[in-house]
């Protein structure tokens, strides 16, 4: 009887390593494989059958891949667009969430729930009307009709998940600001502030990783290869031999990992604050 | 004497709070005013505009002046059978992948949530295909799908499932499908964690006297952990559905805008930019925006009911 158990034990513990694994290869294979075309020269990658390791890996695409002017300016474009939209979202958005969190007045209910269903705003809903904007402002092709507009799916969230880690802190902490005689804004500045930091930086993440990835304001607004971000430079690749293949798959893969190195640190290093912030903002009403 | 000392003293705490009470409210006002600012800017008058457009022939650096022709834009949209067909593919993908997401979500959720060696780096891992951008996984995709070259063709043929190679995105039969897979992929494992997070708060002890009571495994899921993690559920479902009624970059970068796979925010965006007609576009914004909204409203007083 207890050799049936442990035997249905070991079967169970097997089964569930065995679904582990395919879960774990399911998410990972499709990075393994741009990674292994990414190393492959081009006339083992367009050969058939397909090679499952490739025999001869160069970085002869990666090498391509940074020596593409066009694509290092994406690189660096995308870099100014989501750092500046993740500072300046930080920086409005924590004055309103410091009164959304820690004041009470009339009115502020209304605006969290402008703020609440602005998270969930379709971007696309206000396309056209952005459009002729950033055409009137004459920002069009320009880094600065992105700066502006990706502020529409930004802040909102920023405000929404920064009030939440506002209104955790205790009370008692205001109170003592203010019984020695510190204004609001000094009880933000001085003591509020500091404590949010992980907060800050939470958000500030989340913000930066959906302005980076950002597509459709990106296709729409902007037009020539110096202003391309780098979903726009993925999307528009072109092969850097004219007559040659027709997709460059190879760079195209190099390119993408490249892309994806920096997310994937971020990522495992900041995990559990990601799954916080993301739960803060999704799940908690 | 020292009575009266108290009093006064009270008094004019009083005044002190109420003072501090309309500084504070005139505080509040001036820290939300910049974020006011900015939505008004980027979302408020847009919106109102859209709307306002939706009602015109407005078309983008045209000579022709705009002018207002009332409902002829919704009319002309109700007979769109192009508009109607994204609406179809929309919805279709969004229940096809709402449907996988869930269920795979719950089994992946269940399974990290178990203890075993590994278990912090898997949930890490889970959150990077999330974290890249939709273009690049629908990048790697569409490698993996091609024709010729690609993996999957390789695979199934390996298997013997398929006998042929398949043209996964060009072939219409197929193309939904592929397509599905990729949002699958990329979105299964953000739907595990945001179930995984629901899993936590469920208190242990509820399982332990259910195995007291004799409930086993399965029971266990269907009488505790099923109707614990609804507003989990829930609140992934209605969040996931408004992401899959707007999609756009998976679509846009496997297919372009192919007239027989369009989803509705590649119609609209197809409209405004490269045909410049910005007043049908609007229109099919504001169509757009009133299918989701229905679902935003949802989603805010399910919120609301659940913190009440």
């Amino acid at each position: 009887m207890d050799g049936a158990r442990s035997t249905r034990r070991i079967v169970g513990r097997v089964g569930f390593y065995l679904l582990l694994a395919i879960i774990m290869i399911y998410l990972i294979f499709p990075f393994y494989w741009a990674f292994r075309s990414s190393i492959t020269p081009d006339n083992a990658l367009f050969a058939t059958p397909v090679q499952y390791f490739p025999k001869e890996p160069t970085l002869d695409n990666y090498v391509r891949v940074f020596k593409d002017g066009n694509f290092m300016r994406a690189l660096l474009n995308s870099a100014i667009v989501a750092g500046s939209v993740t500072v300046l979202s930080l920086l409005i958005g924590a004055f309103a969430s410091y009164a959304l969190g820690r004041f009470r007045f009339a009115g502020r209910t209304p605006v969290l729930y402008i703020v609440l269903s602005m998270t969930m705003f379709p971007q696309i809903a206000v396309l056209g009307s952005l459009y002729k904007m950033v055409n009137s402002l004459h920002i069009y092709n320009s880094l600065w009709a992105l700066i502006l507009t990706y502020m529409i799916f930004t802040l909102p969230f920023t405000v929404w998940v920064l009030t939440s880690f506002f209104q955790q802190m205790p009370r008692e902490l205001e109170e003592a600001a203010y019984v020695d005689g510190a204004t609001p804004f000094q009880t933000f500045y001085r003591v509020l502030l500091p404590l949010t930091a992980p907060g800050l930086v939470t958000t500030g993440l989340l913000a930066f990783i959906a302005a980076w990835n950002e597509f459709l304001y990106a296709l729409s607004f902007t037009q020539t290869p110096n202003n391309y971000t780098v979903t726009l430079a993925i999307f528009r690749f072109e092969p850097d031999t004219p007559g040659g293949f027709e997709i460059a798959w190879g760079r195209i893969m190099a390119a993408t990992i490249i892309i994806t190195i920096p997310l994937v640190v971020l990522t495992l290093i900041f995990q559990r604050r990601i799954i916080a912030g993301l739960t803060a903002g999704a799940v908690k009403g | 004497m020292s009575h009266a000392t108290v009093e006064t003293a009270k008094v004019v705490e009083r005044r002190k709070r109420s003072a501090l009470g309309r500084e504070q409210t005139r505080t509040a006002w001036l820290l939300l005013l910049p974020t006011l600012a900015v939505v008004a800017v980027v979302a408020l008058i847009p919106l109102a505009q859209t709307i306002y457009l939706s009602f015109t022939n407005d078309r983008l650096a045209s000579a022709q002046p705009t002018e207002w022709i009332g409902l002829k834009n919704y009319r002309f949209l109700l007979e769109d059978t192009v508009f109607r067909n994204s609406i179809v593919t929309t919805v279709k993908f969004a229940v096809i992948t709402l449907v996988f997401e869930l269920l795979l979500g719950l089994i992946i959720a269940l399974v990290v949530n178990s203890s075993f060696k590994g278990r912090g780096f898997t949930r890490a891992a889970m959150l990077i295909p999330w974290a890249i951008p939709t273009v690049v996984s629908a990048r790697m995709w569409a490698w993996m799908y091609n024709d010729i070259y690609g993996v999957f063709n390789d695979l199934l043929q390996r298997l013997h499932i398929i006998d042929r190679n398949i043209a996964w995105i060009a072939e219409p039969r197929y193309s939904l499908a592929a397509i599905c897979a990729v949002d699958i992929w990329k979105t299964t494992p953000f739907v595990a964690l945001l179930l995984l997070a629901g899993l936590q708060v469920i208190p242990s002890d509820v399982y332990e006297a259910a195995t007291v009571d004799g409930a086993n495994r399965i029971q266990q899921f269907f009488r505790i952990t099923l109707p614990l993690l609804r507003p989990a559920i829930l609140v992934t479902l209605i969040f996931r559905t408004l992401d899959a009624l707007r999609v756009f970059d998976v679509f846009y970068v496997m297919f372009g805008a192919r007239r027989d796979t369009q989803t509705m925010a590649i119609y609209a965006q197809n409209n405004i930019v490269a045909f410049s007609d910005t007043g049908y576009g609007s229109a099919i914004a504001v169509a757009i925006f009133l299918i989701i909204g229905i679902f935003v409203v949802a989603y805010v007083t399910t919120l609301n009911v659940e913190a009440s």
